[in-house]
């Protein structure tokens, strides 16, 4: 595990992503960028993430492209392959299902069907997440496809300094990284990191040490965590909040270290609990703990349904402080 | 076939080694497979040698290629080398991609061949970006992606051909159409007369030409690299041409018109082109079938090389999913 450094300014992720975009341009002109509406005559992006990229960079090195995903990281592919580093957008992460076959049988595999010829360097910036009432088709996480998927890296901040230092992390991989950003935080404020800090991936964050449970967690359910904290200490529950960061290739051994000292774990996020990140998780550590752990491994996401509309459906849809205490608490009691 | 002077001798008889080179290398394959000392997946590419071999001879060493499962006599037309490319669909370590690629994924950056996909319609985003890469690198390698007419009718074709026109990038979208998507016939298919039609949504040149005319094949091939060099843009070309040996080798051909199969089995471009060299005087009987002797030597040490060559170590299974050193 690494410790954050030195911390000046406060912002939010999304100038911490933009920020990390750009000092990446001006140290290396192969960093390009591509996706929907990212240029400023299109406002940067829906959200204006890559906002001031191209009238600073040139609209030769970001390019706004047609809505087509599969061209999108296709030509992300094809510039990697001859020596770019483009960064995509896919603007939604349900809309990477439309560019599935370039990610997947493309990005992923090259490096490995190459014998090690050619590699991917590109990073797929995407966003998602429940709260803006986006609905089925908006609001979906679906990294455990991608962490399932050999040759892919995921990455998912859940603050500005982790966001810009994996960011820069995620460029400099001589591999393709899915980059998940969730969109109703992307204007949570927080400590920015210095400029050119690298948070290496595959290396989790240790929020807070804790006795009586693990909490494993990552993006923006991370902070739902640090807000069941309060409710956990009054019902003497001492918690140990890692933050994952990177989730394929995840962090074995600071939550294995973990969890040798508490012989409890939690694993929450915002997908579908049915076949995510935490089965992945909850097996590796039965398998690691039998018989060594206090309590059968607990995983908290999403119910098996597809993102409600109506606002009461889509707050109960991901885990929250509230929920995340309830079943912390009903591991150690 | 096109009688013309305007594509000179010289070239013409470059043309014809690289056909001579696929048409023994797809027989020499097919035998090889009869006789079990080889156990792959094989798509024939026997009849559209003409296509590739004008292609890439009017390309250069350092432009590049992005192909498809039916695409071996791309590579060996852009110059693949015969041991690399016997070892890799033997599966061995001397195989261009150590034996992991297989067939379908032949890679050999060398000589520019950057991708090679088993996903139809694939290789038309990926080209884009390679082309993408030369316009921002101000370099003026040209891009080929190879495709068949089946791969018109998916999604990737027109989000690509869209994208290349927007950027203007210097690529060449090259449709070999055999006739047959898998199983399934054009006029079942497709939606157009011709491919070549399609262009015009796109707002780019749409070339339909007989690709087995080795002339009129190299002509169009030229123009569409001479364009893309000079920043005008992507040309989608739709070269006319049939698969003798099915979608997949050992394929019953049920499917299959028999009369059109006959037919086109009988129109054989590749002794027609040569046939037309001897008449042309372009080359003697004596100078082919010595170029033909020696591609079937080099043919013949390719094979025995490959299968000299060690199957992978086991260790090579987990190699190469990232980089070396790096997090797995």
């Amino acid at each position: 595990m690494t410790q954050v450094e030195t911390m000046t300014k406060s912002g939010t992720i999304l100038q911490a992503i933009n920020a990390a975009i750009a000092d990446a341009m001006a140290e290396d002109d192969k960093v390009i960028v591509l996706g929907e509406d990212v240029a400023d005559p299109e406002e940067g992006g829906i959200v204006g993430v890559t906002r001031g990229l191209s009238s600073r960079f040139g609209d030769h090195r970001v390019r706004s492209t047609p809505i087509a995903e599969q061209a999108i990281v296709g030509a992300a592919i094809g510039a990697s392959l001859v020596g770019y580093k483009p960064i995509a957008e896919i603007m939604l992460m349900n809309f990477t299902t439309v560019a599935m076959d370039m990610i997947v049988n493309h990005a992923a595999k090259l490096r490995y069907m190459s014998g090690g010829q050619t590699n991917v360097p590109i990073v797929v910036r995407t966003m998602t997440g429940t709260g803006f009432a986006s609905g089925g088709q908006h609001s979906d996480y679906l990294e455990a496809w991608f962490a399932h998927t050999a040759g892919m890296k995921v990455v998912a901040p859940s603050n500005p300094a982790d966001a810009y230092g994996l960011m820069r992390a995620a460029i400099k991989d001589p591999d393709p990284v899915l980059f998940i950003e969730n969109l109703p935080a992307y204007w949570t404020p927080g400590e920015l990191a210095q400029p050119g800090h690298v948070v290496p991936l595959g290396k989790a964050r240790m929020v807070k040490e804790g006795s009586d449970v693990t909490i494993v967690s990552y993006s923006r359910v991370l902070n739902e965590v640090v807000g069941a904290v309060k409710e956990m200490e009054e019902a003497g529950v001492s918690a140990e909040i890692i933050d994952l960061r990177t989730i394929s290739p995840w962090d074995k051994e600071a939550v294995f270290a973990s969890v040798a000292k508490t012989g409890r774990c939690l694993i929450t996020h915002e997908a579908v609990t049915q076949f995510g990140v935490g089965a992945e998780i909850a097996a590796t550590l039965h398998s690691e703990f039998f018989g060594k752990l206090k309590a059968p491994v607990g995983r908290l996401g999403a119910p098996y349904a597809p993102v409600p509309f109506s606002k009461p459906l889509e707050s109960a849809y991901a885990p929250n402080a509230a929920t995340i205490a309830r079943e912390a608490i009903g591991l150690v009691k | 076939m096109v009688k013309s002077n305007v594509v000179d001798g010289a070239t013409q008889l470059e043309i014809y080694k690289r056909v001579a080179l696929l048409k023994a290398n797809d027989e020499r394959s097919r035998k090889v497979i009869m006789n079990g000392r080889l156990v792959m997946p094989y798509y024939s590419y026997r009849g559209q040698e003409v296509i590739p071999a004008a292609m890439m001879t009017a390309l250069r060493d350092d432009d590049y290629l992005v192909t498809i499962y039916r695409g071996i006599h791309d590579m060996l037309a852009k110059g693949m080398p015969l041991n690399d490319l016997w070892a890799e669909i033997a599966g061995r370590i001397d195989g261009t991609c150590k034996g992991k690629g297989g067939p379908m994924h032949l890679t050999y950056p060398q000589k520019g061949i950057m991708v090679t996909t088993g996903i139809v319609g694939s290789s038309m985003p990926i080209a884009n970006g390679i082309a993408w890469g030369s316009q921002l690198s101000g370099n003026d390698r040209v891009t080929v992606a190879t495709f068949g007419d089946g791969a018109s009718n998916i999604g990737a074709f027109h989000e690509s051909l869209n994208l290349a026109s927007v950027w203007k990038l210097p690529v060449i979208f090259l449709c070999q159409n055999n006739r047959y998507g898998e199983h399934t016939s054009y006029e079942k298919s497709t939606s157009t007369a011709r491919i070549a039609d399609r262009a015009a949504s796109y707002d780019m040149p749409g070339i339909h030409v007989n690709g087995n005319d080795p002339v009129e094949m190299y002509t169009a091939a030229r123009e569409a690299v001479e364009r893309a060099r000079a920043g005008e843009g992507p040309t989608l070309i739709e070269a006319m041409t049939f698969r003798f040996y099915g979608h997949v080798f050992g394929d019953a051909d049920g499917y299959m018109d028999k009369a059109q199969k006959k037919a086109a089995m009988e129109a054989d471009p590749v002794p027609a082109f040569r046939a037309r060299l001897i008449a042309e005087s372009i080359a003697s009987e004596d100078e082919l079938a010595a170029i033909e002797a020696e591609i079937e030597s080099r043919i013949d040490r390719a094979v025995e090389f490959a299968l000299a060559s060690p199957f992978p170590e086991l260790d090579e299974l987990t190699k190469d999913v990232y980089a070396e050193g790096a997090l797995a």
